[in-house]
């Protein structure tokens, strides 16, 4: 204790106590904010519309309106498709937890089976996008640099170079595409997801599709060799800045306080 | 402006004239300059062994050095330029890189650390005071310099002969824009280039990502498809400025939802073409938001209301975006009426 | 024979060691030792943040040195060719020359990728150290005179830098870069009357053209580095000549300067110094990438990423564009481009705003006297505080030039943020202006209280009636001296309205408002009276009987 209070005046003590208070409040909201509520029904059933109804209707109605007519929660539903219905739920977007500028990825609580039902009942209230077949989005023999280029042309002004994502207008944002299954990119861009427009085949084809899901695998891949080093987040030049300020210029400064410091004295006055 | 103006008592007393001298503390006045503290040995000054321990540490930074360097060379040579390695924490990086990059880096910050912790703890440590000098000559010099001045400007002739002086003046002034004209032909006139593009009647619209032309039907509502004009290819040899002013968007809005009249007419069946270019400053905007219709631009977010004639409605873009009247021609495909009805891109003195 | 006599003068004091022969063959020839008697012992204080110009003097060093290899391999053409390296996500991409020697240096030049990284990372931080640096000097008041034109200087090297550093940064030609030149095409449009022709004749026609790439090369590694180094020698020199300022303290007066002489210490440290900061920087690229133009892709005006943004120097500017409103004027068929047009005239003037407050300053005092001892920034209340209004004002605009990304990663919209950028362009100075005079003032206070009651120590102690007290510890001669040696001002006064005559006499605007900002300084809610004598004694007599 006599230690503590004889510190309590270091010039840092006031840093460490901010350090401490902040950690604590940060441990206390993690520790009290509401977690996502797995709700995922967890009986087997068969792929049929009467299933994917009745999952509609605990889900979705209640934004949806009850035949996917659409309320002022949410938009009417004929027509979208079972890739879009894939999409939104299989990367937990749907159902949605609460209004706002964007409905953000989260946990996904339907099993796929159940997504596939769900998709099944959409798809039976008017004729879209099928959910693709692996043979669609599989990026094995597709042109990577031709993929780099449609991306750059069509993608990368949401997106950003390498998929890191970006705002848009009023909080809105395209949301990275790292770690995003090939299927759900491929969906995302038949589909339309929000506000993205969408890239129907009849523009993008699925050749295009597939050259641009392997620039990704390649630029944004797990394996994907970074060769300079730490990509800083591959946000461009706000993040390198940061980076030479605070590391490299602050490196420098503690190096000058230290050419700089009094060498210590053979008697401690 | 000058030192008159403030009396003097407004500026304050002297500071001090002690030459670091070493005083004894003073009696009257306790905030007087005490001199220098006399000086501090340090351990190595004292301590023949702390010295020695010194001497180690600078003479293993300097070998750590040479040897970093022995590495450096032993990377250049051994490592290939394509070899990629896993380096926890940073990720998959080029292993010549890193391995190049640190041992240079080594190799020079143990370098410096050893003349730094020499010139720290061997070298005198003992503070020296500098006398300064006033960096303003003396009066003599002054009045002297100034002397000199005239007498040689007098000897010039210069102030007598208004004739030489004037003509000399404006002979030096205008010898200049003999290099200013030289600069003229950096580039051609602008002339109205800036006002055409490659759109003209009949030209067919083609889709960036197929190379096809565009029939109606390929354009659905929600989608966002880029164009530019038939004929314009990647190898040729203008095709950078020309695609910096063709690039279209289009997008297919329901008729009912577009609010500007002259934008439903030029429409075909509510597919609209609009200028790929921000007329802020020229970014290619294309942040298409489908259930908003508004574009957004990536560098310094104007935003355009496609639906209503892209009317700019936030950001500094200073006019709306220019549209493409389109139609579709006699073999189904989707075609320019004409080319666009004003500049595209960034505004300019003459744009009017 | 007299040549025999010189020989041998010569050999009977052969033993001279070869480097000292060197030497006195050179002065023979340069008279250099009349130089080496000047400076070879000249002193320089020590203090860390007088080490913040030698951080930018190596960075400048070290992009001069990589920069000088890089050109061996760039090629400055825009000549479009297909990329046929070993870099698979853009092979068969059309690309310009610059772009493709880009790629070449790094991938397959061996450690081109390392001396490309040195170089941008050095330029980050040669900006950076820059200013830190003149912020330093503007803090401490070091700008006073006679260094006015020294901190003239520094600061065009400042502006310079940025400009080479934007050419530079625009030379490979990639997606990122060439976005930055089109707003520069697009800022060079909207100056009325001239702008079209000025932007025909940068860029050869209409942009891009062929011609940008390498004319920005000549700019970059030729012209205005010539300029910086002239102007860096000239910085260099008059450091040396006018001597280093020092802080207040024991033995340091306005008229010597205390430290350890150049040589040995200064040059061990100096020297090895420069090696420390080349050290960090080289390791700073190995581990850490800076404008990976592979994942960036070649430039096309019709192709764009979100997070557009120059390098952290030109950040103001992106700020100042993004923030102002679109307003644009028509009449008699020429348009003035307002929105583009403002922006482009504030952003030299941001600059201009601190570069010409140490003569602002001067005029204000009246002091024609030199200032070698430094102030501390809370003695210079009115000027530590516009400083930081300045530097308010500068992060307010590298806020807006970054808006997208605060927005996404602080979940803001952008458009708010906008709007606070544009709020906080007006407001925030004010108020950073207004609290940062009363931290000073405050810190004035406690110095006062602390010469006068001196040390708070912490110790709690328990008088016999059982009142509490903390025992203060009286400070040193020392100290005493560091916390009372600075100069206060007294506000100067507008002269007597009638001259010596009795004739009514003109007080012009001028005065006037001289006479107001010095009030402003030094009036009494600009400063504390610093503790006399007389209080000191008063109070440290009437201690012992309490």
């Amino acid at each position: 204790m006599k230690k503590l209070s004889a510190r309590r005046r270091h010039p840092l003590a006031a840093l460490v106590v901010l350090l401490i208070a902040l950690a604590a409040t940060g441990g206390l909201y993690t520790a009290f904010a509401p977690a996502d509520q797995a709700v995922a029904d967890e009986t087997a059933q068969t792929l049929t519309i009467e299933e994917g109804k009745k999952l509609y209707a605990v889900g979705c109605a209640s934004c949806h309106g009850t035949g996917g007519q659409g309320t002022t929660d949410g938009p009417p539903l004929t027509g979208v498709g079972a890739a879009a219905v894939d999409f939104q739920v299989g990367t937990g977007r749907m159902p949605a937890q609460q209004p706002g500028a964007q409905v953000p990825k989260k946990k996904v609580i339907y099993s796929q089976a159940q997504i596939d039902q769900l998709a099944a009942y959409i798809a039976s209230l008017g004729a879209g996008p099928e959910i693709p077949t692996e043979n669609a989005y599989n990026p094995e023999g597709a042109d990577i640099a031709e993929g780099g280029e449609l991306f750059r042309t069509n993608c990368a002004q949401c997106h950003n170079f390498t998929g890191k994502g970006g705002a848009l207008s009023e909080g809105k944002y395209a949301p990275t595409l790292e770690g995003v299954d090939p299927k759900h990119i491929y969906e995302a861009m038949q589909t339309g997801p929000q506000n993205m427009p969408s890239f129907p085949d009849t523009t993008l084809s699925e050749e295009n599709k597939k050259d641009i899901i392997a620039y990704l695998e390649a630029v944004n891949g797990d394996d994907t060799v970074e060769p300079g080093g730490l990509s800083l987040g591959g946000l461009g030049p706000v993040s390198e800045g940061l980076f030479g300020w605070v590391f490299g210029l602050g490196t420098l400064i503690a190096v000058a306080v230290w050419v700089t410091a009094r060498t210590a004295k053979a008697k401690k006055s | 402006m000058s030192s008159q103006e403030i009396p003097e008592e407004n500026l304050p007393a002297e500071q001090g004239d002690a030459h670091g001298a070493v005083k004894v503390a003073d009696e009257k006045n306790p905030f007087a300059d005490p001199g220098l503290p006399p000086h501090e040995h340090r351990i190595q000054d004292i301590d023949e062994r702390a010295a020695k321990r010194s001497e180690r540490t600078v003479a293993l930074l300097f070998t750590v050095s040479m040897l970093a360097t022995i590495a450096f060379i032993a990377a250049y040579v051994a490592i290939p330029v394509d070899k990629a390695i896993y380096v926890w924490p940073i990720g998959h990086i080029s292993a010549l890189n890193f391995a190049l990059g640190m041992t240079l880096g080594l190799a020079l910050f143990c370098i410096g650390a050893g003349a730094v912790h020499w010139a720290r703890t061997l070298m005198s440590d003992v503070e020296v005071a500098d006398e300064r000098h006033p960096i303003e000559t003396s009066p003599e010099v002054r009045a002297q310099v100034h002397a000199d001045f005239r007498a040689g400007a007098a000897e010039s002739v210069i102030g007598r002969r208004k004739l030489i002086r004037n003509t000399m003046l404006g002979a030096l002034a205008m010898v200049p824009l003999a290099g200013v004209v030289l600069l003229r032909d950096l580039g051609p006139l602008p002339g109205t280039s800036l006002r055409h593009t490659t759109w003209a009647k009949g030209k067919k619209l083609v889709n960036m990502n197929t190379m096809e032309p565009l029939r109606p039907s390929d354009v659905a509502v929600g989608s966002l498809t880029f164009a530019m004009p038939d004929g314009l290819d990647e190898h040729q040899h203008d095709f950078q400025k020309n695609i910096a002013k063709d690039a279209l968007m289009i997008v297919r809005i329901q008729p009912d939802d577009i609010k500007d009249k002259r934008e439903l007419e030029w429409s075909h069946e509510g597919i609209v073409a609009f200028s790929k270019i921000c007329t802020h400053v020229g970014c290619p905007i294309s942040l298409y938001e489908q259930q908003t219709h508004h574009v957004l631009c990536p560098c310094h977010q104007s935003t355009f209301d496609l639906a209503d004639g892209g009317r700019v409605i936030f950001g500094p873009a200073g006019h709306a975006l220019p549209q493409l009247r389109i139609t579709v021609g006699e073999d189904g495909y989707l075609e320019a009426v004409s080319d666009f009805a004003e500049p595209v891109g960034p505004a300019f003195w003459e744009r009017g | 024979m007299s040549t025999t006599t010189t020989t041998d003068a010569r050999d009977s004091r052969a033993k001279a060691p070869a480097g000292e022969r060197v030497a006195d063959w050179a002065d023979g020839r340069l008279g250099i030792y009349s130089l080496a008697k000047a400076n070879m012992r000249k002193i320089f204080p020590d203090h860390w943040s007088f080490m913040l110009g030698e951080v930018a003097l190596y960075s400048f060093i070290i992009i001069i040195l990589t920069g000088v290899y890089l050109t061996l391999f760039f090629h400055p053409s825009m000549n479009e060719v297909e990329y046929h390296g070993p870099y698979v996500p853009l092979q068969g991409q059309l690309m310009s020359e610059a772009f493709n020697s880009t790629m070449y240096i790094s991938f397959e030049v061996r450690g081109g990728l390392l001396i490309r990284q040195i170089h941008h990372w050095a330029a980050l931080i040669f900006l950076a150290a820059m200013f830190v640096h003149m912020m330093r000097v503007f803090f401490t008041g070091a700008f006073r005179k006679p260094r006015e034109v020294n901190w003239v200087f520094g600061f065009l090297l400042f502006v310079l830098g940025m400009f080479t550093g934007f050419t530079g940064y625009s030379l490979p030609d990639d997606l990122l870069s060439g976005t930055g030149v089109r707003f520069m095409e697009g800022a060079v449009l909207s100056v009325p009357i001239v702008g079209t022709y000025l932007s025909f004749f940068l860029f050869g026609g209409e942009f891009p053209g062929g011609d940008f790439v390498a004319r920005f090369y000549s700019v970059h590694i030729l012209l205005l580095p010539g300029i910086m180094l002239g102007l860096l020698v000239a910085h260099l020199i008059l450091v040396l000549y006018h001597k280093h300022t020092q802080f207040a303290g024991p033995g340091k007066t306005n008229n010597n300067v205390v430290g350890m002489p150049l040589l040995p210490v200064y040059m061990a440290k100096a020297g090895g110094f420069f090696f420390l900061v080349f050290g960090v920087i080289a390791i700073i690229s190995a581990i850490a990438t800076i404008n990976p133009i592979w994942s960036i892709g070649p430039y096309r005006p019709d192709q764009v990423s979100t997070g557009a943004q120059p390098d952290w120097y030109m950040g103001f500017s992106e700020g100042l564009i993004r923030v102002m409103p679109g307003w644009e004027i028509n009449f008699w068929g020429h348009t003035l481009v307002l929105g583009v047009f403002i922006p482009l005239i504030i952003f030299p003037l941001v600059l201009v705003a601190i570069a010409v407050y140490p003569f602002i300053e001067s005029w204000v005092t009246g002091d024609k006297r030199e200032h070698h001892i430094l102030d501390r920034p809370r003695n210079a209340p009115t000027r530590t505080a516009f400083g930081v209004a300045w530097i308010t004002w500068y992060m307010v605009l590298l806020i807006g030039g970054g808006n997208d990304l605060w927005a996404t990663h602080f979940h803001l919209s952008i458009n708010a943020i906008t709007w606070f950028v544009r709020i906080a362009f007006f407001v925030a100075p004010v108020i950073a202006f207004i609290i940062t005079k009363r931290i000073c003032l405050g810190l004035q206070r406690r110095d006062h209280d602390k010469v006068l009651h001196g040390r708070e120590t912490g110790i709690i102690k328990r008088l016999p009636h059982g009142e509490f007290i903390e025992v203060h510890e009286p400070l040193s001669q020392e100290q005493l001296h560091t916390l009372t040696a600075h100069e206060q001002y007294k506000p100067a006064e507008i002269g007597p309205a009638v001259d010596e005559n009795g004739v009514a006499r003109k007080i012009t605007r001028r005065e006037k408002l001289r006479a107001k900002l010095s009030k402003g300084y030094y009036g009494e809610d600009s400063q504390i009276a610093k503790p006399t004598v007389e209080e000191y004694k008063e109070i440290t007599s009437g201690h012992g009987h309490h």
